[in-house]
């Protein structure tokens, strides 16, 4: 049932992919100011949004872990923040690349960017705890605290950037300003490859979480076999 | 026993072992003062401008001193079983790693009372301009430092990799902090008059102080108890 769920939101992906690949390079035109490559925040805002909600969706399953000590809901928070990070990197990247062609600098110690390498820097330190423990249960437990201090500060760390410095551009989506920012179909546009991009990171995420199910497995057996030798 | 009570014994007992040792305040201090010995290699230590980074060199000599400090916070209950026979005491968690957190808090003030009294030397700098906005400022951030320093103690006590992943794991969390301190700290430093927009500082550092205070009690337990 879960693999099919994986292959069906993979499919699912590919096929909103061609569409919403297809609207991005050849039905829109290119953006009077920036030329071309504006199409690369049909990437990079949707990858930001992901991240960001990938970080606080393994925040509550580490809460779920503490409240049942249920493993699953560790491996899960694991998964997700693994999937949040390659996320929130391909949303620092792209406004990399974006930011070098349209300010002449590869970056800027904008409170956006900054907040996202902050918290990417957060969540490393998070999967380099997991692999610095080898007990299930302490890792489990150790990293979903982490989880919740790294959560907690990321909206800290979010505001206080925001008064240090601040010279990226404002919101632009019509779910933040009511619309007339941006084209409408542009607009569109951003949200319709939004749903291709999280449906890769579920499946990402199912993937991910099969394969911590079987190495808990494996851990459990050489476990056993150690006990009974 | 209250819980202050059993702070104040946790922080009485580790700052008696300090005393009769020095082994954390006399290597913080020392790494400290080469890191701003360091840095007048960096910046010309008599340039008008060396005011504009002031407050970040000592954050950040701060911050690094800290860390040497917090490694031995819990790694010293680690033999003889030191750390087990306090988990097994009447000690409740979140008493334990607030009165290491106090123990902490009072040795790093002691390496940065030390170090700005070097770095006023070296850089030519007035730190007594305005001392008791300083002093509030050192204790908000320094507060804030203790306390995540001793929970991610506590966190990692028994990893292999524990003075590796002690750093990499309270650098990133304790941006903000570091931002409001640096901040503030640079301006009382300076040679401008304090502007009332400036007191957002002090207040991003009553935040993060009370955050992280209210969330390593809520933890503790289950960071140090299995």
């Amino acid at each position: 049932m879960r693999e099919k769920l994986t292959y069906g939101l993979a499919l699912g992906a590919a096929a909103m992919f061609t569409y919403t690949l297809y609207r991005i390079l050849l039905m829109l035109p290119d953006e009077l100011m920036q030329g071309a490559i504006y199409r690369i925040m049909f990437f990079h805002i949707p990858a930001g949004i992901i991240g960001m909600i990938g970080f606080f969706v393994s925040m509550t399953m580490s809460v779920w872990y503490l409240s049942s000590k249920d493993l699953k809901f560790d491996s899960m928070a694991a998964s997700v923040v693994e999937v949040a990070v390659l996320f929130a990197c391909i949303n620092i990247v792209t406004g990399s690349i974006w930011a070098r062609i349209i300010w002449g600098v590869w970056w800027t110690w904008d409170y956006r960017l900054t907040s996202q390498l902050v918290c990417v820097l957060i969540f490393f330190g998070y999967l380099a705890l997991r692999r610095a423990i080898d007990e299930p249960t302490q890792r489990a437990r150790l990293s979903a605290a982490l989880n919740i201090f790294g959560c907690v500060d990321v909206v800290i760390v979010w505001k206080s950037i925001e008064w240090f410095r601040n010279n990226h551009p404002g919101p632009v989506l019509s779910i933040r300003t009511g619309g007339g920012q941006m084209d409408p179909r542009m607009d569109h546009t951003v949200y319709l490859n939004l749903i291709p991009l999280l449906l890769t990171g579920i499946a990402l995420v199912l993937v991910r979480t099969r394969q911590e199910a079987t190495a808990r497995e494996i851990d459990s057996l050489r476990r056993l076999a150690h006990a009974a030798a | 026993m209250n819980s202050f009570r059993q702070i104040w014994t946790v922080a009485a007992k580790d700052l008696a072992i300090e005393v009769r040792t020095k082994e954390s305040i006399n290597a913080a201090g020392a790494f400290s003062i080469a890191i701003l010995l360091i840095f007048s290699f960096a910046f010309d230590p008599f340039s008008d401008s060396m005011h504009e980074f002031a407050g970040g060199l000592l954050w950040i000599a701060f911050a690094f001193a800290g860390a040497l400090i917090f490694n031995r916070g819990f790694a010293r209950e680690l033999p003889n079983e030191c750390l087990d026979a306090l988990l097994s005491s009447p000690l409740s968690a979140s008493s334990l790693v607030l009165g290491k957190a106090l123990a902490n808090f009072v040795m790093l003030i002691a390496v940065e009372l030390i170090s700005l009294f070097v770095f006023g030397i070296f850089y030519n700098i007035n730190w007594v301009k305005h001392p008791w906005a300083l002093a509030g400022t050192l204790a908000l951030a320094t507060w804030g430092i203790a306390v995540l320093g001793s929970v991610f103690g506590a966190m990692t006590v028994n990893l292999r990799l524990r003075e590796l992943m002690l750093p990499v794991i309270i650098y990133p969390l304790l941006i903000p902090l570091l931002i409001g301190a640096i901040e503030f700290t640079t301006i009382l430093l300076g040679v401008e008059p304090i502007a009332s927009s400036d007191w957002l500082w002090p207040k991003l550092l009553l935040l993060y102080d009370v955050v992280f205070t209210a969330v390593s009690i809520l933890l503790s337990d289950t960071i140090l108890v299995n």
